[in-house]
């Protein structure tokens, strides 16, 4: 932060959780985008570069990124207390809305057209997600050695159904040598 | 529930919220191998139906192990899916952020991090692959699927709007 910039408001106890449960509510198709949308640009309590850099942590330690982002963002600003407040809110409003869906599909999931509207939709959320991982591998730009460790992932666990251990602990050591030899190279 | 699916949740996502990277959808191939193929909890079918069911709700998407867990045991069943797929990587994580100040922006994490994610992407396509099994009950649905791909990799709009496409051709068709 330079000296010009006007000073990061500091949330409370409770923005935070009133906060992170707005990034649940509103977060359809995944948090990651909504959560930067909120926090850096709507509340501006982080900065891009301090936002991603959490993110990235998240994304080495095991666990969805999201919540570990959101337990290091409670944590940065309330310690214990909203480390717990954060994802809690996050996931509390969400996991409410989900139980009233699964209560509907128990109730209404073999009539017809409630069965065809659901299988239309997984229909289009499979697309969604091959969609997905080509728009992210396409962002990327990954040299030669790392997309050929992305689509060796592809097949373990997709066509060979190899065990997520042994996909992921096999294939790391790879990745991590082709992105060390990448950003040597540069 | 049954104290055997109980602690099969919880052993069974304990287990995969460890080897996790990536988030939800990444570990979508191994959600369905213990829930369709070890266990026989539900069909490959239902499974990509409740997938659905998930994303067409708001909230992380790691949520969807709570529609699997109602499944098999009720709201405890929700409960104890979501709390096992979730807790034991959050104390980590929790460890982690008092460390954060000194890891942010070392080099060797910025190299762990891009290392990994092509793991996460090419999991998450695996995880589209197994989803598109499930769904794809005749052409209708495979049709779906690819303009899906097709419209979520070429364009910005929100994924909302094909999501809401599949279900009109899906009440409309199917």
């Amino acid at each position: 932060m330079s000296e010009t910039d006007p000073p990061r408001p500091v949330p409370t106890l409770l923005d935070l959780f009133l906060t992170y449960g707005k990034i649940g509510l509103i977060g359809f198709g995944g948090i990651n985008a909504w959560a930067r949308r909120v926090l850096v640009e709507e509340k501006r309590w982080l900065t891009d570069q301090e936002y991603a850099e959490t993110l990235g942590l998240g994304q080495v330690l095991p666990g969805p990124n999201a919540l570990n982002a959101a337990i290091m963002v409670g944590d940065r600003f309330h310690g214990t207390a909203g480390a717990i407040a954060a994802p809690g809110a996050m996931f509390g409003g969400p996991l409410i809305l989900l139980a009233g869906l699964a209560m509907f599909y128990d109730a209404y999931g073999e009539v017809p057209v409630v069965k065809a509207i659901l299988a239309g939709v997984a229909a289009a959320a499979a697309g969604m997600v091959i969609g997905t991982a080509a728009k992210m591998t396409q962002k990327l730009k990954p040299p030669p050695a790392l997309l050929a460790v992305g689509l060796v992932a592809l097949v373990a666990a997709g066509v060979f159904r190899l065990p997520l251990p042994w996909v992921v602990l096999g294939l790391a050591p790879f990745g991590i040598l082709a992105a060390r030899h990448a950003m040597r190279a540069k | 529930m049954t104290a055997t699916v109980f602690w099969q949740l919880v052993l069974g996502f304990g287990a995969i919220s460890l080897v996790s990277v990536g988030g939800g959808i990444a570990v979508l191939p191994e959600m369905h191998r213990l829930v369709v193929e070890v266990h026989g909890w539900m069909s490959d079918a239902d499974f990509a139906r409740r997938f659905a069911l998930a994303q067409a709700a708001p909230g992380p998407n790691v949520l969807v192990v709570g529609l699997f867990g109602w499944h098999v045991g009720g709201i405890g069943g929700m409960l104890t899916a979501v709390l096992a797929m979730t807790l034991p990587t959050s104390l980590m994580a929790f460890g982690f952020s008092r460390l954060r100040a000194r890891l942010a922006g070392k080099m060797w994490l910025r190299i762990a991090e891009r290392g990994l994610v092509p793991i996460a992407v090419g999991l998450i396509a695996a995880s589209g692959l197994i989803l598109a099994r499930g769904s794809a009950t005749g052409w209708i649905p495979a049709l779906v699927t690819a303009g899906s791909t097709l419209f979520v990799w070429r364009t910005d709009y929100s994924p909302l709007w094909i999501l809401a496409g599949g279900a009109v051709v899906g009440a409309l068709l199917l």
